[in-house]
């Protein structure tokens, strides 16, 4: 019987009766008096030097409060890396300048070269027309293996070339991986493209920056997933802010999906600016302008090689990939493609031996940064995919390829430095095939190809690891942050609980589902308990939200808090039922001492906590409220099989997706329908990758040209059909006290592959013997592989 | 983009080159040009409004001739700033050859477009270009030449009848 409250309980999303009645407070929605609107002068070249800037005619146009360039920023820190990667030779990966405004030249399609302050927002744009900017235009670096070749031109002049860093993982193996592969029975090599990505959340970027003279406090509200992140880097690298003069705000955002993970120039510009005007200084992007500036997504190039012995076993992957930076690195790009990306290549599989090499380039694009999933959907999408080909090559089952290979043991040391804690690979695959019917395909197969239709079907497995991070692990790896998380758990007097967390919720459904756990352990009402996020002057240093953390790491710290509280509430329950602490019991909201019928409930308690006249002042303190940081001691790994079955019209290369099955394993489950509505929200974005987005630059000019949703094709109800998912597969993670290992991420991870194979599948079952097709696989790409 | 084309044209090789260094000829061939002022040695001045797709705009640029080989070939560029809607700039090297007809003439366009115009109309960029390029050579050879019956040309905006350039040299 499904509980109907706690753990367990698909209890609704609370949050979404605000969501769903337009009463959601955005940071648009903030307003305040005396505010001043900014409008960026973005670069229309994709690589130039500004050889002037006239602002005079702007600065004399009507309601122009004043006009920014990249000069009022000299002497200004840029916006930083958050992570320093060590290339192959010992060496730190090249980090050039990112200013906030454009510094003597533009590197890509919106790079901000200056910013118009005036009353309205009407007034900011005119007079963002009247700058005279002169820039002298360079050839644009947009191919990455065109931007390594010698002569090419710099997107950073101080730089020796456009390479960021070159990756070697694990580099003491290479030598041992080059000569597994090289006596291999069988070498399965494939190349691919990890097509480029825009997150596209419905809600685009703001930034609202206000300054108070009269106790030097600047406050910015803006659409991010990590609030004191923000405040940490704007405050201490770019603005030079202390942190108690500086509060970040984050309210209801609508969506991340990691592109709101980032600082950007902008909320530093607004924060910035605030104080130069003495008045709050508000921006919200366009959707161009989010095209244009919000960090994108994938952009891995790459040459994969799987080697197989005479019996089909695995015996060594190496692989190298060309990872895309964009014109600058954004806070976290330089983790995605190497610690995010590296060390999952091992997947599901016990391959012995693993090398990576990753080429990080600079480009005149706009930065790529973690997109959902972030560099685990890469590190997947490579071995599924030419796992599928060596099956297609050595004519086995792909499904008994994969089955032959996993992983079965646990704890299980991969050769890419982690350690999975748990899994059951074979259940999921076995749980995959019976909700997908696969053993019903062929019959479908059939039916389709009566219509004229060719029909084909896509599995793959995927891991992950999530739970962001072990802060020693990390630290070592090149963070320069912890990744712990932090909860602090109020007590009202009267037993209500405020719940302040670090973590972030931007559509995730934390308001529900984090009370769900704290009713669980104190046996009360969920109702009882709200959470407060977001507001760096409400919640503990927490990390916020991404790599599907909040649960793991945030979650455990609000275990950890509200098991504090039960231990000092029931030294206050011993007390007023005159009994000893030892034999104290709190279930479904009362305190009872075992073996006789005293008690007091749950508010008893609270309200002594806050009116102590009867209370033991002289044991513990009044009140009841309790912090906790926790930092995991390990990442956790989520797991699962996906399968895609298709129809593709070989008249036309249409593919529609008929069936798509989704067997994960997220250990413990606090609310399944939640849980649910991540893998149905990850899948349409798999699907959108596999099939229809796709974001394009010319290649000779770097202009940007899939810039709206007439040329980004976003995934529409239509382009998806109704999901079979299912996550009763659970082996609990076994580091953290919930148990739980994070669903956020795998939808968009185990997906595109799904797709690709069953594209491929569909092919090759009517005797086109295409091997590989790269995503966006559009009508026009299958027809043509169609037509050899 | 780039596209090639050729046109024969009823007049002599010379009375062509003069007609494309003569500002009034480039402002009446150059669709959509309100203003066009300067001259063939220094360069254009010109004022050009078009909507591409869904972006309209008015582009204030400059026109330059250069690599003059009178009177056979010469190379035109330019380079037009349409604001918020970006940028737009193209060549186009002109060859004029003595044939049966005239002269033959013909042209090489290169054409690229920046910003919001290459944002949102990279599909329809290609096919207006050549359209825009089809449109100047098509005026410009009845400026040149007049329709094939000249009395029957319709007015332009400014009252001129086509062919007009031609008559004023001849």
């Amino acid at each position: 019987m499904p509980k109907d409250t706690g753990i367990g309980a698909s209890s609704k999303r609370r949050e979404d009766v605000r969501f769903l009645t337009g009463n959601g407070r955005y940071t648009d929605d903030i307003n305040i008096y005396g505010q001043t609107y900014v409008h960026f002068l973005r670069s229309d070249v994709a690589h130039g030097r500004i050889t002037s800037i006239d602002t005079s005619a702007a600065e004399s146009m009507p309601g122009v409060v004043r006009v920014f360039t990249g000069k009022d920023f000299e002497g200004i820190g840029g916006l930083p890396c958050g992570w320093l990667v060590t290339d192959k030779h010992g060496q730190p990966m090249k980090e050039p300048a990112h200013p906030v405004l454009a510094q003597g030249k533009v590197r890509h399609v919106g790079d901000p070269i200056a910013a118009v302050v005036a009353e309205s927002l009407a007034e900011a744009r005119d007079a963002a027309e009247a700058i005279m900017v002169d820039i002298e235009e360079l050839p644009a670096v947009v191919d990455m293996k065109k931007a390594l070749e010698s002569g090419a031109s710099k997107v950073h002049d101080d730089l020796a070339d456009n390479l960021c860093f070159d990756w070697g993982f694990v580099e003491e193996n290479r030598e041992a991986v080059d000569n597994a592969i090289a006596n291999s029975a069988h070498v399965t090599t494939l190349e691919l493209v990890n097509n480029r990505l825009v997150a596209n959340p419905m809600e685009p970027r703001v930034a609202v920056g206000e300054y108070n003279r009269s106790d030097d406090m600047s406050t910015l509200h803006t659409t991010s997933q990590n609030p004191h992140v923000i405040r940490l880097l704007m405050g201490a690298f770019v603005l030079g802010i202390p942190e108690h003069k500086l509060r970040v705000v984050a309210p209801d955002v609508g969506g991340g999906f990691g592109t709101k993970i980032f600082h950007y120039a902008e909320e530093a510009f607004c924060t910035f600016a605030s104080r130069q005007v003495q008045r709050p200084v508000k921006w919200t992007s366009t959707r161009s302008e989010a095209f244009m500036s919000d960090a994108q997504g994938r952009d891995h190039v790459t040459k994969i090689e799987l080697g197989l012995d005479a019996d089909n076993n695995f015996t060594a992957l190496r692989c190298l990939t060309y990872a895309n930076m964009g014109a600058y690195l954004s806070t976290f790009a330089s983790c995605t493609p190497t610690w995010l990306h590296g060390t999952l290549l091992a997947g599901n599989y016990k391959t012995p031996l693993i090398y990576t090499n990753v080429k990080a380039v600079f480009t005149n694009t706009v930065p790529v940064d973690a997109y959902r999933g972030a560099g685990r959907p890469e590190a997947t999408f490579q071995i599924e995919r030419v796992i599928d080909k060596a099956a297609r090559e050595l004519g086995v089952d792909p499904i008994k390829l994969r089955r032959q290979n996993f992983i079965t043991e646990f704890p299980y040391a991969t050769p890419v430095a982690v350690e999975y804690d748990t899994g059951d690979y074979v259940a999921t695959m076995d749980k995959l095939e019976e909700i997908a019917d696969i053993a019903g395909f062929a019959a479908r197969r059939a039916e389709s190809e009566k219509n004229g239709k060719l029909r084909g079907l896509g599995v793959n497995c995927y891991i992950e690891a999530c739970g962001i991070a072990p802060s020693k692990l990390v630290g070592q790896l090149g963070a320069r942050a912890g990744l712990y998380d932090a909860a602090t758990v109020r007590v009202n007097a009267t037993g209500s609980i405020s719940v302040m967390v670090g973590a972030h919720s931007h559509g995730q459904g934390h308001e529900t589902a984090f009370p769900q756990v704290v009713a669980e352990m104190l046996g009360i009402p969920e109702d009882q308990i709200d959470i407060v996020h977001g507001d760096t002057s409400k919640i503990p240093f927490g990390m916020g939200t991404y790599g599907s953390r909040s649960l793991a790491v945030c979650g455990s710290a609000m275990v950890r808090a509200t098991e504090k509280i039960i231990n000092k509430a029931k030294k206050i329950a011993a007390h007023l039922m005159e009994a000893s602490e030892a034999d104290i019991e709190l279930k479904n909201g009362q305190f009872t001492v075992a073996g006789t019928d005293k008690s007091v409930a749950w508010g008893d308690v609270t309200l002594a906590a806050y009116v102590p006249h009867n209370y033991p002042l002289e044991d513990i303190e009044p009140g009841l409220e309790e912090t906790a940081f926790y930092d995991p001691s390990n990442f956790t790994y989520p797991s699962g099989a996906y399968c895609c079955e298709l129809e593709l019209d070989p008249e036309t290369g249409k593919v529609t997706i008929e069936r798509f099955s989704a067997a994960d394993d997220f250990g413990n489950i606090i609310n399944p329908m939640i849980v649910s509505g991540q893998v149905h929200g990850g899948i349409a974005q798999g699907i959108g990758q596999a099939l229809l987005e796709n974001c394009a630059y010319d290649p000779e000019t770097g202009q940007l040209l899939s810039a709206s949703y007439m040329d980004y094709a976003m995934p529409r109800a239509d382009d998806v059909p109704f999901y079979a998912v299912d996550h009763s597969c659970q082996t609990p993670c076994t580091h953290n006290p919930l148990g739980v290992k994070g669903c956020g991420e795998a939808g968009a991870i185990g997906s595109p592959p799904a797709v690709i194979n069953a594209v491929l599948d569909a092919l090759n079952s009517g005797g086109h013997k295409v091997e590989h097709i790269n995503m966006p696989a559009t009508p026009s790409r299958v027809w043509a592989a169609m037509q050899g | 983009m780039k596209m090639s084309d050729s046109r024969e044209i009823k007049a002599a090789p010379e009375v062509v080159w003069a007609a494309i260094l003569n500002p009034e000829v480039l402002k009446a061939c150059v669709p959509g040009c309100t203003d066009m002022t300067g001259n063939a040695e220094e360069g254009f001045e010109a004022t050009v409004t078009q909507k591409v797709g869904p972006v309209k705009a008015t582009f204030k640029g400059q026109v330059n001739i250069s690599d003059m080989n009178e009177p056979h070939s010469l190379k035109l560029s330019g380079e037009g700033k349409g604001g918020a809607a970006g940028f737009a700039k193209g060549g186009a090297v002109v060859t004029m050859a003595p044939s049966e007809t005239g002269t033959l003439l013909t042209y090489d366009v290169e054409a690229s477009v920046g910003g919001k115009l290459a944002q949102l109309g990279s599909r329809i960029i290609d096919g207006f270009a050549k359209n825009m390029a089809d449109k100047f050579f098509q005026n410009f050879q009845e400026a040149v030449e007049g329709p094939a019956d000249p009395d029957a040309a319709p007015e332009t905006d400014d009252g001129k009848k086509k062919g007009w350039f031609k008559r004023l040299v001849s």
